[in-house]
């Protein structure tokens, strides 16, 4: 019985290894692997929640449970943009953390190989590319894909720094 | 979803069983104790309840647990034959107490997945010292008891299969041979095999048994296949020896037969070998016998139904499952709410609906209450365990204290029963500890000798109030204060703090540290602990004192955490919830109410007392057009008898709210002050509940 679950498990792995996600922000296109992600839904009345960071819109409601919501547009500094109809929550779920990525519009699912997916390129720290985990390249597009944790985690060192 | 309910084990069952049994036994012992005697009642209930422990423990294969408890067992089937007015029963209940503690503690390490490794050999010899002095000490008026005793007390290291004749005991009248099989793929036969043993031990003498080692899994096999063999002597006649192995569970055949002496001895003789019951044709001899010992009847009648009729009607029910029921019912009543208060019916006759909805609210309502009233636990069993601390505190630090207990029937959640049992024990401790003087001081001081810790439980609205007072020498006033002022925690002048406040100093983390436990004499280590754990259940802690009379704390705790009535207000297109319980009163000022300080802090006065304003608006920068109280509405809230005023738009509208708790990944920015949780309102929004602690003093702070 276990085993049963352990093997369809694996192959529910397998079956979204090297698949990505892809929306965009402004020009730019960007994927996060489709293991990360619950659903996609329309935009939702946010509950605004006061003296958090900017970027961090609020609380929504999705079927009972309550999820916060972060626009990742403002996540990396980007300019607001007014939202529209285009605008989607992808709903991600890391290590039991649920929230809600505000981006501009979804493209599609993508498989990416292996040996089209290379490291961004190394420069001095000032480079910020922390968000980006590696660079997929498609056809002749390119695809930023992100590192999920990050985009969550990194909150905390930078709170940390704050109150130091 | 299914599967996820159901794999309560066997194992989880012995747990929780045994956990009970154990705590009821606690009890018991603790008013023997305190009544300087037991009972016979009481040692009949002892005895039963080591016996069942020990059954299921053997079952399980818990070998070590099942051999204290009989142990246990033996020693309370001496005391049960009226040996109990010379046993000291301090010693017993030192005894009765370590066993307790030994088993409790296997029983977690099993709870915990470690193997149960405890070795309780000491404890046992000890017992089986303690039986054998009893035994040496008394002249028996029957020489029945002592045999069955010796018996008992021989079977507890298990290797002694045989009991040893008894000297100066007319010899038993008769002999039996019994051959005893069992259904097939009953499983355990050894164990069930070890039963029956047990029961005739105390009935009969001369019993052995083939295979000899019954205790091992392996003898299994062998009963399986060759049955299990017996032989013993009995006073019993036929008919009563076969009557007691009828009752045997899962057996399958029985052959009795009575033989005489010499056959018995040749038998025992060739024990080791494997026999098969010869077809004599002796026929069963004289029956008709009384048994000679009422007590032993008794005990046998007892065992035959280990758990009384009484729990038939009880279920003991997965928490998990209770708390899944709880937010369903919690989903139900905002889904309620959504379809009453559809906005699509606004403005619509609809006199039907609104009977028919008005008749599911009141189902719901129903429903709520049930749930809440099945979570609800009255206190009892964590008021009693306080007296088995005050029972080791006193031996320990030598001193004389009883524990009062009033209102120990007052229920609460679940859940916050598991968040007070620690604290509360920690106060108990303290009282004990530091409150409570020694014998000689207190009779210096024209005390009673005995020390008073009264645990007191009652509900007072939607919070349950539990109190712990001592009346021993009280905090010391000075010494909070210069400790306090030592480590700088205060900041305030001497003569603005009330006594009260000063008491409540020692509930501030970083008040107390281990150094000043021995030196400082009021109360200490981990008070803040206490506050902080009360704190997270929604509760508060007072603390009152009075110098040479005693300390009284009381824990304010909300009878229930996850429904609560809350009153909705607005500020700007932002939804905020207040606790009705703290709301005392909500009106709007008028032009003049309302005046400022120099340093900008906005007050108003309300019938000659003058309160502090928040303006909801401004502390969370949140966009109105409602800016003068005279158009928006101020509502006072109430905290640790501390008065703030709020300022808000308008008032929403009252409702029941379920208590969420913000996600995770908000919480960790810690920025949002004030916050207690969110709430799903009817219409799907979400609105922010309000911490009134936390805005009267992060915001005094701020």
């Amino acid at each position: 019985m276990a085993d049963i679950i352990e093997n369809t498990a694996e192959l529910e792995e397998d079956t979204l290894k090297g698949r990505y996600l892809t929306f965009y922000i402004g020009n730019e296109s960007y994927g996060i692997e489709v293991r990360y992600v619950t659903e996609i839904i329309g935009m939702q009345a946010i509950t605004e929640i006061p003296e958090l960071p900017e970027y961090v819109k609020g609380i929504i409601n999705l079927r009972g449970k309550i999820i916060p919501v972060m626009d990742v547009r403002l996540r990396f500094r980007k300019e607001s943009k007014e939202y529209n109809d285009r605008t989607c929550i992808i709903v991600i779920d890391i290590r039991d953390i649920s929230i809600g990525l505000i981006v501009d519009t979804v493209s599609e699912v993508i498989t990416i190989p292996e040996q089209d997916i290379v490291e961004p390129p190394k420069m001095n720290k000032n480079f910020s590319n922390r968000y980006v985990k590696n660079i997929g390249k498609v056809g002749n597009d390119v695809k930023l894909l992100l590192d999920c944790e990050k985009l969550l985690t990194d909150d905390e060192i930078e709170n940390l720094s704050e109150v130091l | 979803m299914y599967d996820e309910y159901s794999n309560e084990t066997m194992l989880d069952i012995y747990v929780f069983e045994t956990e009970q049994l154990l705590e009821q036994l606690e009890q018991l012992m603790l008013n023997c104790e305190k009544e300087t005697g037991f009972t016979s009642e009481a040692i009949d209930e002892i005895f039963r309840i080591m016996h069942t422990i020990k059954g299921s423990s053997a079952m399980m294969m818990f070998n070590d647990i099942s051999n204290l408890a009989h142990s246990m067992e033996d020693l309370f089937y001496c005391l049960r034959n009226g040996k109990n007015e010379i046993a000291d029963n301090s010693f017993i209940s030192d005894l009765v107490f370590e066993g307790i503690d030994f088993i409790k503690e296997e029983i977690e390490k099993i709870k915990n997945g470690i193997s149960a490794d405890g070795n309780p050999t000491a404890l046992i010899e000890k017992i089986k010292i303690f039986i054998k002095d009893l035994q040496n000490d008394v002249q028996f008026p029957d020489p029945g008891i002592k045999k069955a005793i010796v018996e008992t007390t021989g079977s507890i290291a298990q290797d002694t299969y045989k009991s040893n004749p008894e000297d100066g005991r007319a010899p038993p009248k008769h002999a039996f041979k019994a051959v005893l099989h069992f259904e097939e793929g009953c499983e355990m036969e050894n164990i069930r095999a070890y039963s029956v043993v047990h029961n005739l031990k105390d009935i009969t003498s001369d019993l052995f048994h083939i295979p000899e080692n019954i205790i091992d899994n392996d003898s299994s096999k062998d009963i399986k296949q060759n049955g299990f063999h017996m032989c013993f002597t009995t006073d019993l006649g036929y008919g009563e020896i076969q009557e007691v192995l009828m009752q045997t569970i899962f057996l399958r055949e029985l052959i009795l037969e009575e033989i005489d002496k010499e056959e018995m001895e040749r038998i025992s003789k060739n024990k080791s070998k494997p026999y098969l019951v010869s077809e004599s044709d002796e026929k069963p001899g004289i029956h008709g016998e009384k048994l000679n010992n009422p007590g032993t009847q008794k005990s046998k009648t007892e065992r035959e139904t280990p758990l009384s009729s009484g729990h038939q009607n009880i279920l003991s029910v997965d928490v998990a499952k209770l708390d899944r029921l709880m937010d369903l019912v919690g989903e139900m009543v905002i889904a309620e709410a959504m379809v009453i208060q559809n906005p699509d019916l606004a403005g619509m006759e609809l006199t039907n609906f609104q009977k028919a909805a008005q008749r599911l609210d009141k189902i719901t309502k129903e429903i709520q209450d049930m749930v809440m009233s099945i979570r609800m636990v009255s206190l009892t069993a964590t008021f009693q365990k306080m007296n088995r601390i005050v029972r080791d505190m006193c031996k320990k630090l030598d001193k004389e204290a009883k524990l009062v207990i009033i209102g120990e029937e007052t229920e609460v959640d679940k859940n916050v029963i598991e968040h007070i049992s620690d604290p509360l024990m920690h106060l108990v401790r303290n009282a004990l500890d530091h409150g409570i003087e020694s014998a000689e001081e207190r009779e210096a001081a024209g005390k009673p000798r005995y020390g008073t810790i009264t645990l007191e439980a009652k509900s007072s609205g939607s919070d349950v109030l539990i109190t712990v007072r001592d009346d021993g020498k009280g905090l010391e006033r000075e010494k909070i204060l210069n400790k306090a002022r030592e480590k700088g925690l205060i900041s305030k002048s001497d003569s603005d703090l009330t006594d009260r406040e000063i008491y409540n100093l020692i509930l501030l983390p970083g008040f107390s540290t281990k150094d000043n436990v021995t030196e400082f004499s009021g109360r200490g280590v981990g008070m803040d602990v206490v506050a902080r754990n009360i704190e997270t259940i929604g509760g508060s802690v007072i603390v009152d004192s009075a110098p040479k009379s005693g300390t009284t704390i009381t824990l304010k705790i909300p009878l229930t955490l996850a429904i609560v009535d809350g009153m909705n207000i607005r500020v700007g297109k932002s939804l905020f919830t207040l606790p009705t319980i703290s709301i005392k009163e909500s009106f709007r000022p008028k032009a003049g109410d309302t005046f400022t300080d120099p340093e900008g802090n906005e007050m108003i006065m309300v019938r000659g007392n003058c309160y502090p304003i928040l303006r909801l608006h401004q502390y969370y920068n949140i966009v109105t057009n409602v800016t003068d109280f005279t158009e928006g509405i101020i509502i006072m809230v109430e905290h640790d008898e501390k008065t703030l005023c709020i300022f808000a738009d308008e008032l929403v509208g009252q409702q029941q709210i379920v208590v969420k708790s913000l996600p995770r990944y908000i919480r960790d920015f810690k920025k949002t002050k004030g916050l207690a949780g969110c709430t799903l309102l009817g219409d799907g929004n979400i609105s922010l509940i309000l911490d009134i602690g936390g805005l009267i003093y992060g915001w005094n702070d701020g």
